[in-house]
């Protein structure tokens, strides 16, 4: 074979993209990227993933699936994914140390990978004891940094945690992992996701942030590290449905901290408004907390180091549409099919 | 030590039901530091035992006696002739009590009292905490003194979940977060540098993962037999040989680790 052949063959051997995800596209080309996330029933009732799917496939670049969140078994993360996938939502599938050991997590990555998955979330996984098997054995042979680095040398090394070689090439997946900014300790997060850039993570989404102050300065050092220029950091965002849910979030969930004014917001809208009547309340506050998102969209924006937003709306997909749309989203970028 | 707590007396009366004379055997050791299985407990749960049988109109004696160490063969040796008499024993030693017995006495119909729960240590009083899993393969060299196999419900190797808060843990709020108590540590001990490598997978072939592990660390102190299941004669042939040396089993590859020590250390 002659140089100039193998060169050529080199090249074309040689992929372009670690993944060829639309998200990793979208990100390369320098968009403000959107993500969702979907979460599959506690059935295999699959007309409510399409239902979900139909609601968010033009308003993201691609959704989060999640694997047996809060310890709940579900349609898993690799099912559901595949569906969306066929109907041309692209699917980041979640993918917990929890359940599965080194053996179970790379068949599996292998086996949504011949799906035509490309994405995937590295994570620890909710403890087992919130859910509804609070008896089952956790597995965490690895966790979510050993996971991220697996996954980055199947797909970069063609190598087997185990070291020995895949045979034809690894899974092409774009490896994401989760912040949490204020969680703590919180001196210690961005040396966290730096750690997680050293292993191997290309994308960040972190948990949802209210307290813009708070989240400013935590950029500020990502930006000082140098990070946000390794990793894509997507801020995590989502729409408050009441003062109840925005007082859970911040007294029960570990990492989120929604700042009183934002709730005063929300209980604000339901003012004037005749206390029986439910559903002109639930409206009032629904219509603000899209609002409210919209403006902290807008908000992250501006901010150094952020490449896009992953929305939550835990349960409530259609916020999605209007949120997008709100914040001068949509349409979408459309960079052709998955490569 | 090991921390272990009695089981509650309905499960221990259930399990003696139709029994008429009873051994309970408490420990020494660990488990009577933990208030479970001394001397002290034994009497008190032989006694439970037989007034919970006469109150319920059955006729169970109840004996006790304590040994220093239910765990090594040789501490409960001097049980043996008395056995026979017994229906039952009551292991009030740990897991490892329970069967030393169970595999010394296979004639003898031997029951665990307690519930053997970890190894840790006492932190205030009446408060035990687990400290280690026996992981086989100790990383407390890389997380400051503190193990996160053990004291981490996700048992982390990297740093914390998003899940820690004011230095506690999710899973358990009554609990610290050892990973804020790590990084903590690692600050003050200027180990930082050490927090921020990635932690290869952990080789758990040491752990649990492949079932029963029989370690022998000290090719010196082996004597095949010397302990276990050693019968009378062979403990007298061992005995009348003491004088004799004691062959070291062969270890073949210990020239090539001679080698390898030697380069290393610039000396071959
Ligand atoms: S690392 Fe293993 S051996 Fe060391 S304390 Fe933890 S469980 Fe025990
Ligand atoms: S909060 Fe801390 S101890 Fe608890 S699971 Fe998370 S990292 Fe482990």
């Amino acid at each position: 074979m002659t140089a100039h052949a193998n060169a050529l063959e080199n090249t074309e051997a040689a992929p372009m993209w670690k993944s060829g995800s639309n998200l990793e596209k979208i990100l390369a080309e320098g968009h403000f990227a959107v993500t969702g996330e979907l979460g599959p029933p506690k059935s295999m009732n699959t007309k409510l993933v399409h239902n979900k799917i139909d609601m968010i496939k033009d308003f993201v670049d691609a959704a989060n699936v999640t694997d047996n969140q809060t310890g709940i078994v579900r349609l898993s993360s690799i099912g559901t994914g595949i569906l969306m996938e066929q109907e041309g939502l692209e699917a980041v599938i979640q993918m917990t140390c929890r359940d599965r050991n080194r053996l179970a997590i790379q068949s599996d990555l292998m086996g949504a990978s011949v799906h035509g998955i490309r994405n995937v979330l590295c994570l620890s996984g909710d403890h087992q004891s919130f859910g509804n098997h609070r008896g089952a054995k956790n597995v965490h042979d690895v966790d979510s940094m050993q996971l991220i680095r697996m996954v980055q040398e199947m797909r970069d090394l063609n190598k087997f945690q185990g070291g020995e070689e895949i045979k034809g090439g690894g899974p092409r997946l774009f490896i994401g992992t989760a912040a949490s900014p204020f969680s703590s300790p919180i001196e210690m997060r961005p040396l966290r996701l730096a750690k997680k850039v050293a292993a191997g993570a290309d994308f960040a989404q972190s948990q949802m942030i209210f307290d813009m102050k708070l989240f400013k300065e935590y950029m500020k050092r990502v930006v000082d590290l140098g990070l946000h220029e390794k990793i894509s950091f997507l801020a995590g965002v989502g729409p408050l449905k009441s003062p109840v849910m925005a007082r859970f979030l911040h007294e029960q969930i570990p990492g989120i901290v929604v700042p009183e004014d934002c709730i005063e917001r929300i209980e604000d809208a339901g003012k004037g408004i005749d206390s029986d009547d439910k559903k002109a309340l639930q409206e009032a506050y629904r219509a603000e907390g899209i609002k409210l998102c919209i403006e902290q969209i807008q908000e992250v924006q501006e901010i150094e180091g952020v490449a896009g937003v992953h929305i939550m709306a835990i349960q409530w997909e259609a916020a999605i549409e209007p949120i997008v749309r709100g914040a001068g989203l949509y349409p979408r970028p459309n960079l052709g099919p998955t490569g | 030590m090991i921390v272990a707590e009695q089981k509650p007396l309905p499960d221990l009366q259930r399990m003696l039901k139709g029994k008429k004379k009873v051994l309970a055997v408490g420990c020494g050791t660990c488990v009577s530091v933990c208030f479970a299985g001394g001397q002290k407990e034994t009497r008190g749960l032989a006694k439970a035992l037989q007034t919970a049988a006469a109150v319920d109109g059955e006729e169970m004696v109840v004996e006790e006696k304590t040994v220093q160490r239910q765990c090594v063969q040789e501490f409960i040796e001097p049980l043996e002739d008395d056995l026979s008499e017994y229906d039952a024993v009551l292991s009030l030693g740990c897991g490892v009590g329970v069967q030393t017995m169970a595999e010394r006495y296979p004639k003898t119909r031997v029951l665990p009292g307690l519930d053997t729960n970890f190894m840790g240590q006492p932190t205030e009083p009446g408060i035990w905490e687990e400290r280690c899993v026996g992981c086989g393969n100790c990383v407390l060299e890389y997380t400051g003194g503190l193990c996160p196999i053990t004291r981490c419900p996700k048992q982390l190797m990297n740093g914390p979940c998003g899940g820690s808060e004011n230095g506690m843990c999710e899973v358990d709020t009554s609990i610290p977060c050892i990973w804020a108590k790590i990084w903590d540590n690692s600050d003050n001990l200027n180990l930082m540098d050490m927090l921020m490598e990635v932690q290869p997978p952990k080789d758990w072939s040491t752990s649990r993962g492949g079932g029963m592990r029989r370690t022998v660390v000290r090719d010196d102190l082996h004597q095949p037999h010397a302990i276990g299941k050693a019968t009378k004669s062979e403990v007298e042939a061992m005995e009348t040989s003491e004088e004799d040396e004691v062959p070291t089993p062969e270890d073949p590859h210990a020239g090539e680790r001679e080698d390898a020590f030697l380069k290393e250390m610039g000396l071959a």
